[in-house]
């Protein structure tokens, strides 16, 4: 709540240093921005914006506080098993997802599990697109 | 009345108000999808045995029975896979007619069916869309509707019925002016048939759609009612299988109206429902239907009005509808925990987002009442509305 109330690293730069991914989900009609900025192979600031549900808000503003300052290689592998966590696939348990661990009851509502991914598919995309 | 309804035997505890999205469906209508299936089970038209005449005996009664139900003649009812099929086919079958420059009235009132297939053809052909200027409430006005209709116009696609506030258009004035212009007029009537009595005879609209599903009929089956003169001179827009006269390596030719429309095998066992839908509803009465919906719509708006922390997009319309929110709450964190407590309700943009960008909101949540439901379902709605804010509250989503 305190998350989705008082949004952490909310409001996009624009700047094209930092790569730029829109998101949305038909379900409900939210949407959201998401940009990282990379340098040599470090995240260096995550910035997200947009509109939705607390699941939405709230996982965006964690996972920007979660992700920032690691490498794009341990933050893509986290991601992806946060991505599996959500969607009650088998997913790598020894990994620290610190503060985004609380998402995991979401699994539970499959109605959601979009609400919890939109954020995270947005952030793996710009990082994707880093690599090439 | 639940229990002319199987789903409620096994659902004993839903409280069912997305009636918009889709109705349920009674028993009469199931039988008679099982009665195509276990006793008929062929296909219609090209056989010459016995049972496959009487399954097209029984497709083409169905037929009648809708064409007498809205005022029309059985050649101008064309089955489709419902009402945004049938939109999409009117789109289809005036692009050849329709010249870059022309325009075409909608509004931002619309489901997306309704506009989206004009606004493929803005893209295609160079039409122009010309949307009507909503009222700040959102409902489309005569008023408004003059201020875009000219001798430009060449069509006018509206909703009769809006999915998301339960507005009323006066599509039957429109439809007059429109004509005064020459323009051909398309009205999408997916919210308007399971509550209206239509006919197209007094409304003297050239096109109209609908789906059975929201009516107490089956899914996968919608009517696109053409006037004759129209459609005899208009081509079909898929070819194929039964709707062909003569064929050669070279050419082809069409069948008389309506099966020039109907392209393949069309979805028998649901059209034979459709015929237990119309006798289902005649039954009832659609009037009966229409008040009984409203007046349980009614007492629920009534209460939530009582709560400060309700807002309500729709409230001073007699619709069966309630379009809300939590101020300051996501309408899919509502409706999450209104599913927890067996409450099944709609939130997003209902397939019209151009309305919510109108309303300046992201999303909604829409309640929506059909006569089956009672007095029951109103009151353990409101309860788990007012729990919800309780709820919200003390876990600091609102103040």
């Amino acid at each position: 709540m305190d998350h989705y109330r008082n949004p952490r690293n909310k409001g996009l730069t624009n700047s094209s240093t930092y790569v730029k991914c829109h998101l949305k989900n038909p379900s409900c009609g939210d949407m959201i921005d998401v940009e990282s900025l990379v340098e040599n192979g470090i995240i260096k600031d995550i910035r997200h914006d947009g509109e939705g549900c607390s699941i939405c808000c709230a996982s965006a503003s964690i996972m920007s506080e979660v992700v920032k300052g690691m490498t794009v290689e341990d933050a893509k592998k986290l991601l992806e098993n946060y991505l599996k966590m959500v969607s009650n696939q088998e997913y790598d348990e020894s990994i620290d997802f610190d503060e985004l661990q609380v998402f995991d009851g979401v699994k539970d509502l499959p109605a959601r599990v979009r609400c919890a991914s939109i954020s995270s598919q947005a952030l793996l995309s710009t990082l994707t697109s880093e690599d090439k | 009345m639940k229990e002319l309804f199987p789903v409620f035997k096994k659902n004993k505890d839903l409280v069912y108000l997305d009636s918009a999205a889709s109705s349920m469906k009674p028993q009469k209508v199931i039988d008679a999808i099982n009665d195509y299936y276990l006793n008929y089970s062929v296909n219609i038209e090209r056989g010459v045995y016995n049972l496959a005449l009487n399954a097209t005996k029984r497709v083409e009664e169905s037929r009648k029975k809708i064409a007498e139900y809205i005022g029309a003649n059985s050649k101008e009812i064309i089955f489709t896979r419902g009402a945004s099929n049938s939109l999409n086919m009117v789109a289809l079958m005036l692009k050849k007619i329709l010249k870059p420059g022309d325009e075409v009235i909608t509004s931002e009132l619309e489901h997306h069916s309704s506009f989206l297939p004009f606004l493929n053809l803005q893209k295609e052909i160079g039409i122009k869309l010309v949307f009507v200027p909503l009222e700040a409430d959102g409902r489309i006005t005569i008023d408004n509707f003059k201020k875009v209709l000219s001798n430009k116009t060449k069509v006018v696609a509206l909703t009769h019925v809006s999915n998301v506030l339960g507005y009323k258009t006066d599509v039957k004035e429109i439809i007059r002016l429109s004509h005064e212009v020459g323009a051909i007029t398309s009205i999408d009537g997916a919210q308007a048939s399971p509550h209206m009595k239509l006919d197209m005879k007094d409304l003297d609209t050239d096109f109209y759609s609908f789906s059975f599903h929201k009516m107490c009929g089956p899914t996968g089956l919608g009517i696109l009612y053409g006037k004759k003169e129209l459609l005899e001179k208009l081509d079909p827009v898929e070819l194929g299988g039964e709707m062909n006269d003569e064929v050669t390596k070279n050419s082809v030719t069409y069948k008389d109206l309506p099966y020039k429309f109907e392209t393949g095998t069309m979805p028998i066992a649901e059209i034979f429902a459709s015929g237990a839908t119309i006798d289902f509803l005649s039954e009832i009465g659609i009037e009966n239907i229409e008040k009984e919906s409203i007046r349980l719509r009614n007492l629920a708006l009534k209460e939530l009005l009582k709560l400060d922390e309700i807002e309500v997009y729709n409230k001073n319309q007699e619709s069966s509808i309630i379009a809300f929110n939590i101020k300051g709450v996501h309408s899919h964190d509502l409706v999450s925990v209104l599913a927890e407590n067996n409450i099944a309700v709609r939130a997003g943009h209902h397939c019209a987002e151009p309305l919510h960008r109108f309303l300046k909101i992201s999303a909604s949540t829409r309640a929506s009442f059909y006569f089956y439901n009672d007095e029951s379902d109103v009151s353990k709605f409101l309860d788990v509305v007012k729990k919800t804010i309780s709820f919200f509250r003390e876990v600091g989503y609102i103040d």
